[in-house]
């Protein structure tokens, strides 16, 4: 029997993890595993399966490693057949192993990037199967969608 | 009417320290100690002489701190807004400012542009009109907007769901 398809819907901690729980609607008919970097969210998705990576909200090559060497794991265990993140940096490692192993991706930069998309969003745009900005303007330079806010 | 039982809620985010925020937090606890100030500092060196703190506190006491305060003092982070909004609480919020290393860009200025206008929040640069807008918004706090729905505009939730999940309707 087909087991019911799973998502990986990850994001750091602070405003981006309360972006992604205001989606989670948007979730219904996956059996969601949720992703951020503290053990204090846990409570926040009761019901779901739910693993941290390492805190690196100064991100660089030396926290992108461990990072994905996590993320890996996570994708191994789940199998998702989609992710979904609404950033930051830390969370391009499951966009990059969402592609690796056929998984649909999804990279929603954060509302907080209200002038000119992040770093992180450019480099998504090009690893995710779809890259969005949540202010037209934004989307509009950058040549992505606009399909919303979390507002 | 400011009354002894005003209290004031105080959160530089989960991310980053914001050492300049709990300072001039902590100097007006010292100037008022008849209100209770907390305050969560995260991973700041500065820590409160004069206000109640921890680094963090876990989300449930959060989320009743942000209910029961009479004004939530926050960084232009899109966390702290959101959360308060849902909350209908006035927030009064300090721009980080990233020449100065309090964030990697300077993204919270954007922000604060976009949400001057917001129903129930007051934003500003400068940590003496901070201490100054604390009694200010205390003895005349703001009028609030309509509580915030917890969830994500439908319109939204249906694009995002669509595109995860092409074959949903099989």
């Amino acid at each position: 029997m087909a087991r019911t398809p799973r998502l990986i819907a990850a994001a750091s901690g602070g405003g981006h993890w309360i972006q992604l729980l205001r989606l989670r609607d948007a979730f219904q008919g996956f059996d969601t595993a949720f992703v951020s970097m503290f053990d204090s969210y846990r409570p926040m998705v009761e019901g779901h399966r739910y693993y941290t990576v390492p805190d690196a909200s100064r991100f660089d090559l030396k926290g992108f490693l461990p990072v994905f060497w996590r993320a890996l794991k996570i994708v191994a265990r789940e199998r998702p057949r989609a992710i979904v993140t609404t950033g930051s940096a830390p969370m391009l490692s499951f966009i990059l192993l969402g592609r690796l192993t056929g998984a649909r991706t999804l990279w929603i930069d954060s509302i907080a990037n209200s002038e000119r998309m992040s770093s992180s969003g450019r480099l998504a745009r090009k690893l995710a199967h779809r890259t969005i900005s949540q202010w037209p303007e934004v989307a509009a330079a950058e040549g992505v969608d606009c399909w919303g806010s979390v507002l | 009417m400011l009354g002894k039982r005003a209290v004031i809620f105080a959160s530089v985010g989960s991310m980053l320290p914001f050492d300049r925020f709990v300072r001039a937090v902590d100097e007006w606890a010292a100037e008022h100690p008849e209100t209770p100030v907390f305050i969560q500092i995260g991973g700041g060196a500065y820590e409160p002489r004069h206000a109640e703190w921890a680094r963090i506190v876990p989300h449930a006491d959060y989320a009743q701190r942000l209910h029961d305060c009479d004004l939530f003092v926050a960084h232009v982070g899109m966390g702290s807004i959101l959360q308060a909004l849902e909350a209908r609480k006035q927030m009064l919020l300090l721009v980080r400012d990233s020449s100065i290393g309090e964030h990697t860009t300077d993204h919270q200025r954007h922000t604060a542009r976009r949400f001057a206008a917001t129903p129930g929040l007051r934003i500003t640069e400068d940590e003496a009109e901070l201490k100054q807008l604390i009694g200010e918004l205390l003895a005349h706090p703001l009028p609030s907007g309509d509580a915030l729905p917890s969830a994500a505009p439908a319109a939204f939730i249906d694009r995002i769901g669509a595109f995860l999940a092409p074959a949903r309707t099989s």
